[in-house]
């Protein structure tokens, strides 16, 4: 390598390091700390009030317009099924955005809770999404561009509660599924979810989140052998939009006990920060080397040299 | 082929026919300078192509059942487990078994050791082939593949650990094309593009190992989105992307030893003295300096567990599982390689390499599927999951060798027969009329 090209590399290495550490700024400001919108809005679920009635189910599938269950919605059956030798109960799916389950603690009466998107402050799939097919919007809904979804399923194995779900059963249109709640149709107009005005129990509450948790907290002073002193939601992964009040410790009726408060995309931002540092030391480091190995007594690159003055020599004839 | 080779047929490897003094046609190379017949005849005697022809009888028409019917036709379709065994195994463990080529590019290139250059190419092509077919595996699974190129041209997440994956995977397939187009320009008889490849080779390098750090690390940081998912003696929340990193550079050094013990027992005949001379030597020099990674690997896994506290994990079942890993996978070549090279048995070194990628093969899948959801339930992927991984893997094996038959990647290429050349010159033959890399200076040094 001549010296010319070396110098021309060493500068085009400079620029790309420019480049990319400009690129890596913007990335560190898109994680940076997020407090959450302000005014936007949640639902507040209440595992005493819920009778397990399945209405909400019915709501969302008829106004999602998705397909019929194999089993009606008054059929209760569907709470006695179990998954994968028995270990797992239902979950949202293609054809259901939201699923209710059913939970029986020794020596009390059965709980229902109620599964959907919980809409978290800092979603773990809008950070892992390469394409930005999510948005989380100030109103409090984290929504979904499916014309550019790829179908990689990134956001399933990072959201922590399981949620998205994909339509496998589509050859050419498979994306992802989830609760929208109902952002276009209903929340930009202030209007609560299908599922939470069925409600006949008023076992979820529709409103700001901040209102949200100060109801939740008063109901828990109010009552205070009724519940346990936690709203699940209010810290826990940075914060959800939707919250659960529970008469027993949440891992009784299928949540994680300890998500940790940190959103999931603070255990990436280490990762995220070593790619501008690499980016930028890598070339300098690695063509040190490589100058530091061609000075070196006995190194045999000039026969390497020779050979290539054979190979252009052989070129020209 | 061998049968033909005793008959006195001789493969390709020049320029020019010496039997008429005349170029070799594009077909002629194609076929290895056998007639049509002679060719088709080798390939029927050779019970491997059957083993693949009774794959792919089964396994290509699964391929087209699942882009007619889409993923959950042949997968469990499961919410749970959203990556199986094509990213599972296809990305997650072709990946690192394919970091050989930036491996020996940095050795070779970067820190001029050009005695391991007669098994440098094979290196780079068994790079640029893993990281492809990984490619294929994922375009088999994705959703909507021909929206692969989003990432790069249509809808930015700059911010997400994949968006990162998918654009260095893209851009290190272009370098790695460069790389391994050298031996192609030479079968062409292109010089130009040989002489401009060798040009920037020093930047293709660089820019190699640039990317490798980082998509081979941002595999590993994919499951840092998923810290409670993957049980804690495979996931580390602070060095999960160096784990992943660290043993990629075994992984691929390892899976070099492992290809080219392979293509010794079955593909002599295509390998030249030079190549199969410098083996073992090469073997043992590769041998010893991977276990310096895999050695490093070993420390900081245990780095992983100390640092998380994750000691008591080791004493449940998982924490067997874990060990066993670590034990099969790690420790017990790390013993094979100490032995082999210091008594310079090479098929010992032979049989390290083999535990090694076993192991990393076993991690990434541990990683990926088997430990994925410990808390939930563990899944076995449909059968016609693993026939469409096995068919993919079939493909592979089959480009692979078609690539390894015909470039110049375990023999020179010569521009002219050495029967051509006057006495005096058959001397020098070596320098002047190899144009592949060292195997020239080494006979003159050797």
């Amino acid at each position: 390598m001549s010296g010319i090209s070396r110098r021309k590399f060493l500068a085009a290495s400079v620029a790309v390091g420019a480049a990319t550490t400009l690129g890596g700024t913007k990335k560190a400001l898109a994680a940076g700390s997020f407090s959450g919108y302000p005014d936007g809005m949640g639902v507040l679920v209440d595992l005493t009030r819920c009778i397990g009635c399945r209405s909400c189910e019915a709501a969302c599938n008829k106004e999602q317009k998705l397909p019929d269950p194999n089993l009606p919605f008054d059929d209760m059956s569907v709470f006695d099924q179990t998954f994968h030798h028995g270990t797992q109960k239902r979950r949202t799916d293609e054809s259901a955005y939201t699923v209710v389950n059913r939970y029986t603690p020794e020596g009390s009466d059965p709980i229902y809770r109620k599964v959907q998107c919980n809409h978290c402050a800092e979603p773990a799939c809008l950070s892992s999404c390469s394409v930005n097919a999510y948005t989380k919007t100030k109103e409090g809904a984290v929504i979904y561009n499916g014309s550019v979804c790829v179908g990689c399923r990134n956001c399933m194995i990072a959201c922590p509660f399981n949620v998205p779900a994909y339509s496998y059963s589509s050859a050419f249109g498979a994306v992802v599924k989830k609760c929208i709640f109902y952002h276009e149709t209903r929340l930009k107009d202030g209007l609560p979810p299908a599922c939470v005005e069925i409600c006949p129990q008023e076992a979820l509450t529709f409103g700001k989140r901040k209102d949200l948790l100060k109801i939740g907290h008063q109901r828990i002073q109010t009552h205070p052998g009724r519940y346990i002193d936690r709203i699940y939601g209010e810290k826990e992964l940075g914060g959800t939009h939707w919250m659960y009040l529970s008469p027993i410790p949440v891992e009784e009726v299928g949540f994680d006990p300890r998500p940790g408060n940190e959103p999931i995309i603070s255990h990436v931002k280490d990762f995220l920060g070593v790619v501008p540092m690499v980016l930028a030391i890598w070339p300098a480091l690695f063509t040190g080397f490589h100058l530091l190995a061609k000075n070196q007594e006995g190194h045999e690159d000039h026969e390497h040299e020779i050979e290539q003055q054979h190979d252009e020599e052989g070129g020209q004839q | 082929m061998k049968s033909l080779i005793k008959l006195g047929v001789k493969p390709v490897d020049s320029l020019i026919n010496e039997r008429n003094d005349k170029r070799w046609t594009v077909m002629d190379k194609l076929f290895l300078g056998l007639t049509p017949g002679q060719y088709l005849g080798q390939a029927l005697r050779n019970p491997f192509n059957w083993i693949l022809g009774l794959i792919f009888a089964v396994g290509i028409p699964l391929i087209l059942y699942r882009f007619v019917f889409g993923l959950g036709a042949i997968t469990h379709a499961s919410n749970d487990y959203p990556w199986g065994l094509f990213l599972g195994f296809g990305l997650f463990v072709m990946v690192p078994l394919s970091a050989s080529g930036f491996m020996l590019g940095t050795t070779v290139e970067i820190f001029g050791r050009h005695d391991f250059h007669p098994i440098e190419r094979l290196a780079l092509l068994n790079g640029l082939l893993g990281y492809f077919f990984a490619v294929i595996y994922l375009m088999v699974d994705l959703g909507q593949p021909w929206r692969l190129p989003y990432p790069m041209f249509w809808s930015f997440g700059p911010a997400a650990v994949l968006f990162l994956v998918a654009w260095h995977v893209a851009t290190y397939l272009s370098v790695q094309i460069a790389e391994v187009s050298v031996a192609f320009f030479e079968w062409m008889d292109w010089l130009g593009g040989k002489r401009f490849i060798r040009r920037i080779t020093i930047g293709l390098t660089v820019s190699g190992i640039i990317l490798s750090t980082l998509h081979q690390g941002a595999l590993g940081a994919l499951f840092n989105y998923a810290p409670g998912k993957v049980h804690p003696l495979w996931y580390s929340a602070s060095f999960q992307w160096i784990h992943f990193f660290v043993s990629a550079i075994p992984a691929g050094l390892y899976m070099v030893i492992v290809v080219s013990t392979i293509i010794k027992k079955t593909m002599a005949w295509r390998c030249d003295d030079g190549f199969l001379d410098s083996l073992d030597r090469c073997t043992l020099g590769l041998a010893k300096g991977a276990s310096m990674g895999l050695i490093t690997y070993l420390v900081i896994k245990f780095i992983g567990v100390a640092h998380d506290n994750e000691w008591a994990y080791l004493a449940t079942g998982w924490g067997a599982w874990f060990l066993f890993e670590m034990a099969v996978g790690v420790l017990l070549p790390l013993v094979l390689f100490a032995y082999a090279i210091r008594h310079q048995i090479a098929s010992l070194a032979r049989w390290g390499a083999a535990f090694t990628v076993f192991g990393i093969v076993l991690n990434r899948l541990n990683t990926a599927l088997i430990t994925f959801n410990w808390k939930l339930y563990q899944e076995i992927p449909h059968i016609f999951e693993f026939i469409v991984a096995v068919t993919v893997f079939a493909i592979y094996i089959t480009t692979y060798r078609f690539i390894l038959y015909r470039l110049p990647i375990l023999y020179s290429w010569k521009e002219q027969p050495q029967e051509a050349l006057a006495p005096e010159a058959v001397k020098v033959a070596p320098v002047r009329t190899t144009v592949s890399p060292a195997n020239a200076v080494y006979r003159k040094i050797d």
